[in-house]
C-alpha cells in the first residue's frame, strides 16, 4: 500500500503545486526544488550522487534503458549476460534481441535452490560482453544474488554491470558508493510509494544513450515532462525505507518465519522454494504438491487473503513459473506453489489469520485431487 | 484475477458429485500433473437402458477446471450415453454461464474425459490415444486432429483461440505456423461447406481479380505480417497465377513457405478457388 505520509506528501501536488518544474515562472520553477530534494532522499538511499539519480516511470522503463544504453555505447561487443530467472522486463527483452538484433545472450542456470554458479558466471563474461544483468534479488522467491562480486566479474572485463533491485531496495541494506555496479532499477510502488515513478541509477561517468528521447529534463537523460507528485511521493518513501530498514526487516523476517515454519508443520507434502538463508525478509515462496495454485488463491481471496502464485493458470500464460521450473522444481510443486509477500504493515494478527485458513484450504483441495495418494504413479512427475 | 461467473464460483466453492465411485463401470482420465490440470471421471452406467445412473469426479486443477467437472456430472447424470455424448464443451461452458476465453481448455478436457469413459465402458481405446495425426504441439502433446476438431466445433479463426481451447501453442511457441496452416485449411473447408448451398464460383475479369485480392491483402494479410514487421505486395496477376514479393522481415523469415501457404488458402477461399501464388524476389 502507498504509505500514509507519502500519499499526504503528494497530494498538494495535484491542486495546488501543479506547475512544471521546468517552466521558467517561480510557480512552477520552484517545484523543481522538490524534485531536487526527492532526488537527494533517494541517493541517500541507495548510497549514490545526486546525479546518479535518474527518474522515469518504474522498473521496466529502468531495465529497458540500462541494457539498451549499454549496447549502444558498446556497440563493438555483442554479448549480454543474464540469469534464466530475471523478471519478464530483462528476460523478453533479452530475448527480443537475441531473436531480432542478433545479440547472443548467455542465460546463467541456477540450482534447486534457486542460487548461481560463480563459476559460470566467470566463464561466461568475456570480453565480447556489452552487459551483465541480473537482480539483486528474485522476485518470487526473494533469493539474494552477489551483485556486487558479479560487477567485479564484469568490470575485469570491461563490460557494465545492471541490476534490477526492484524487490531489494528498501528490504535489504543497499550502498553503491564503492561499487562496481553500473545501473540500478528501482519502482516506487514497492517502496510503498505509488505506481507509476522509478528511479535508474547511472553511475557517474558511465556513457549513456537515453531510452526516451525529447526534452532536456533529467539532465537530457530521459525526456517528458516530471511526474512532480510520483517523485515527491518517491522522496518520501524512500526517507521511510530507509528509517525502517534495519527494524523492519527483522520485523518482517520474524513473520516470513513464523509463517514459514506454521505452515511446514501444518501441511504435509508442503516445502519452502528457494535458499532459505540468502533471501529478502519479506518473501516465502511455498510449494504445495497436488494442488493447483489459483484453486488456491481463489479459496483464500474468498477468505481475504492476497498472495500470487507461480501457475500456469494464475497468469493466463499456459506455462508454469519460469523461475520454478529454472530451478528444476518438479510439476508436482509448480502448479501449487504459492508466494507470500509481507510488508513492514504486515501484523501477528494476520499471519495467525493465514495460518489457522490455509490448512484447511489444502486438504479441501488435495480431497478433490486425483493426485496424492500412495498408489499414484510417480512417473507422471516430469523433472 | 479472472472475471468468473456466480454459477462458475459457486461450482468452484461447493463441487457436485466429488468422489470416487466404488461400483463404477467406466472410467475416463485426461490431463496429466505436468500439464496443470487433470480430471478422473468415474460413471455408473446402466447396461439395460444404458443411463448413467451416477457420476463422480476427482479434478486437480485451477477454479475452472474443477467448477466444469462438477457441471459436467451435474449435466450427464440421468441421461442416456447417447443423449450425453450429444454435450460439446460449448454446452458445459455456457452451464456455468460462460467460461473466460483463456480457460475454454477446461470445458474441452471436460468433455474429453466423457468420451473416454464412454470409450472405457464399450471397451474401445481411449479416444485420445485412439485419434491419428500427427503431433503438433509438443509441448502440450496435441495433434493436427485434435485441433481440427475443436476449430471446426468451435468455428476458431486465430492462434490464440486455439491456445485457449487446447492449450495447443501456448508453450514455446513453435508450433504457431501449423496451427495457422490448419486454421486456414479448416476454415477453408468450412467456408466452402457453407457456400455449397450457393452458386458456385462466378466468374470474375482480371481487373475484379485484382481489386479483391488487394482488398483481401490489405484486411487479413498484411495486418499481422507488418506486427511482425514483414509485409507483402502485389506484383502480378497472370491468369490465376497471383505473384506476390515479400517485404521486410518477411524476406529472411525461415516460414516464408508458410506465409506463402496461409496467403494463397486466403485468396482460394475468399476470392477465387483457382488461384495459385507464385513468390518473387523483393
Amino acid at each position: 500500500m502507498v504509505a500514509p505520509e507519502v500519499f499526504e506528501a503528494m497530494t498538494p501536488y495535484f491542486m495546488e503545486k501543479y506547475g512544471n518544474p521546468s517552466s521558467m515562472h517561480s510557480f512552477g520553477g520552484k517545484l523543481a526544488r522538490d524534485v531536487a530534494a526527492a532526488r537527494e532522499k533517494l541517493a541517500t538511499l541507495i548510497g549514490a550522487q545526486l546525479q546518479e539519480i535518474m527518474f522515469n516511470s518504474g522498473g521496466t522503463e529502468s531495465d529497458a534503458t540500462a541494457i539498451l544504453s549499454a549496447l549502444n555505447t558498446m556497440p563493438q561487443r555483442r554479448e549480454i549476460v543474464t540469469t534464466r530467472v530475471e523478471h519478464p522486463a530483462v528476460l523478453n527483452l533479452c530475448k527480443y534481441l537475441a531473436r531480432f538484433k542478433g545479440y547472443r545472450v548467455h542465460w546463467l542456470s541456477v540450482d534447486r535452490k534457486g542460487l548461481l554458479n560463480m563459476d559460470e558466471v566467470r566463464a561466461k563474461v568475456s570480453d565480447q560482453t556489452a552487459i551483465v544483468s541480473v537482480m539483486w534479488a528474485n522476485n518470487e522467491t526473494g533469493v539474494i544474488f552477489p551483485v556486487r562480486e558479479i560487477a567485479e566479474i564484469a568490470n575485469e572485463h570491461g563490460a557494465l554491470m545492471h541490476t534490477d533491485a526492484v524487490q531489494a531496495v528498501g528490504k535489504v541494506p543497499i550502498d553503491l558508493s564503492d561499487s562496481g555496479i553500473h545501473f540500478l532499477s528501482l519502482s516506487g510502488h514497492k517502496l510503498h510509494a505509488v505506481k507509476g515513478i522509478g528511479v535508474l541509477y547511472i553511475k557517474k561517468g558511465t556513457r549513456f544513450v537515453p531510452f526516451i528521447m525529447g526534452g532536456h529534463q533529467e539532465s537530457n537523460r530521459r525526456a517528458g515532462t516530471e511526474n512532480v507528485p510520483g517523485i515527491v511521493a518517491l522522496g518520501v518513501a524512500a526517507e521511510l525505507a530507509r528509517k525502517h530498514l534495519s527494524e523492519k526487516a527483522s520485523f518482517m523476517a520474524r513473520l516470513r518465519d513464523r509463517l514459514q515454519e506454521g505452515l511446514l508443520a501444518t501441511v504435509p507434502n508442503a516445502h519452502v522454494n528457494g535458499h532459505t538463508d540468502d533471501r529478502l525478509p519479506n518473501t516465502l515462496n511455498m510449494g504445495f504438491e497436488f494442488v493447483e495454485g489459483e484453486a488456491i488463491l481463489m479459496r483464500m481471496d474468498e477468505k481475504g487473503i492476497c498472495a500470487s502464485s507461480g501457475s500456469a493458470c494464475a497468469s493466463g500464460s499456459l506455462e508454469p513459473s519460469h523461475v520454478l521450473r529454472a530451478m528444476g522444481v518438479p510439476f508436482t510443486a509448480v502448479h501449487g506453489s504459492i508466494r507470500f509477500s509481507l510488508s513492514r504493515y504486515t501484523t501477528d494478527e494476520e499471519i495467525d489469520f493465514v495460518l489457522s485458513e490455509v490448512p484447511n484450504i489444502i486438504a479441501f483441495l488435495r480431497s478433490l485431487s486425483p493426485f496424492g495418494r500412495t498408489d499414484f504413479d510417480r512417473a507422471c512427475v516430469v523433472q | 484475477m479472472w472475471e468468473y461467473s456466480d454459477t462458475l464460483k459457486d461450482h468452484f466453492f461447493n463441487p457436485r458429485n466429488v468422489g470416487e465411485l466404488e461400483d463404477a463401470n467406466a472410467v475416463g482420465e485426461v490431463g496429466s500433473l505436468a500439464c496443470g490440470d487433470a480430471l478422473r471421471l468415474y460413471l455408473k452406467i446402466d447396461p439395460e437402458s444404458e443411463k448413467i445412473v451416477d457420476a463422480r469426479f476427482k479434478t486437480f486443477g485451477c477454479g475452472s477446471a474443477i467448477a466444469s467437472s462438477s457441471a459436467l456430472t451435474e449435466m450427464i447424470r440421468g441421461k442416456t450415453i447417447e443423449e450425453a455424448l450429444k454435450i460439446t464443451n460449448k454446452d458445459i461452458a455456457a452451464y456455468l454461464g460462460g467460461l473466460p476465453p483463456e480457460k475454454m481448455h477446461c470445458s474441452v478436457m471436460g468433455r474429453d474425459a466423457f468420451e473416454a469413459a464412454v470409450a472405457c465402458y464399450r471397451g474401445e481405446p481411449a479416444p485420445r490415444e485412439k485419434l491419428e495425426g500427427n503431433l503438433v504441439c509438443e509441448c502440450f502433446g496435441v495433434t493436427d486432429e485434435q485441433i481440427r476438431k475443436v476449430v471446426r466445433e468451435n468455428n476458431l479463426t486465430t492462434v490464440d483461440q486455439v491456445t485457449n481451447y487446447t492449450k495447443a501453442g501456448g508453450g514455446c511457441g513453435q508450433c504457431h505456423d501449423k496451427i495457422d496452416v490448419i486454421i486456414a485449411e479448416v476454415q477453408g473447408i468450412l467456408k466452402k461447406e457453407r457456400a455449397k448451398s450457393k452458386a458456385p464460383a462466378k466468374r470474375m475479369t482480371t481487373i475484379q481479380k485484382i481489386a479483391k485480392i488487394q482488398e483481401v491483402l490489405e484486411q487479413e494479410i498484411r495486418p499481422s505480417l507488418q506486427n511482425d514487421g514483414g509485409d507483402v505486395e502485389l506484383v502480378d496477376l497472370d491468369g490465376d497465377k497471383v505473384i506476390l514479393a515479400l517485404r521486410g522481415m518477411c524476406t529472411s523469415c525461415p516460414s516464408a513457405s508458410v506465409t506463402r501457404q496461409v496467403i494463397e488458402g486466403k485468396l482460394k477461399e475468399l476470392v477465387h478457388p483457382d488461384l495459385v501464388v507464385e513468390e518473387v524476389e523483393a
